[in-house]
């Protein structure tokens, strides 16, 4: 069960209100995207904690509707 | 801890570097999988590919172990260092190689 753009953008608004985000549907398929977020949240993480909280902010979707999210996080 | 966290663990533990992956190094089935074992190699790190395809217990365990929800999952002495995104990034960067050196694993520039 694909997800639809709009939804991820909801999810990531919700969990990074302050965020930059950037999304790309790669393959037109609702299960393929790209996203770019920049935001002051990920201050003094690493990256690995930077894309685990972008993870939990796509409450459990990562892997499962949406099978790839190719992701980019950058502090603010 | 349950029987997969031992398991995992033992894994993690007894090999230096380890990546959970779909298929095989020589026989990659994902293309996220590929491409990391694609930089090992280029690297010429030597590592022991998992095929969680071979075991849906350890394809579920891993994503809990690390609290990460996706395959390919990189390990290097006992480190999560990352998945696809990360360790393409990182191998950009030079973060890749400057970690091996770090944890003294042999590699090729």
């Amino acid at each position: 069960m694909p997800i639809k753009q709009q939804e991820i953008e909801v999810l990531l608004k919700e969990g990074f209100p302050d965020a930059d985000i950037e999304i790309q549907d790669l393959a037109g398929d609702d299960n393929h995207f790209s996203a770019k977020i920049v935001s002051s949240q990920f201050k003094g993480k690493n990256r690995v904690q930077q894309h685990q909280m972008v993870y939990k902010a796509l409450k459990g979707k990562m892997g499962g509707e949406l099978h790839a999210l190719a992701l980019t996080t950058e502090e603010k | 801890m349950s029987d997969i966290n031992k398991q995992l663990d033992e894994i993690i533990k007894n090999n230096k570097v380890v990546l959970f992956m779909k298929g095989t190094p020589d026989m990659p089935q994902c293309g996220f999988s590929m491409a990391v074992a694609n930089v090992l190699k280029h690297l010429e790190v030597e590592f022991t590919g998992i095929n969680v395809l071979d075991d849906e217990e350890i394809r579920n365990g891993i994503k809990e172990y690390s609290n990460w929800p996706t395959i390919p999952q990189l390990y290097v002495k006992e480190e999560f260092v990352g998945g696809c995104d990360i360790i393409r990034e990182m191998f950009e960067k030079k973060e890749l190689q400057k970690l091996f050196q770090e944890k003294e694993i042999k590699y090729k520039n």
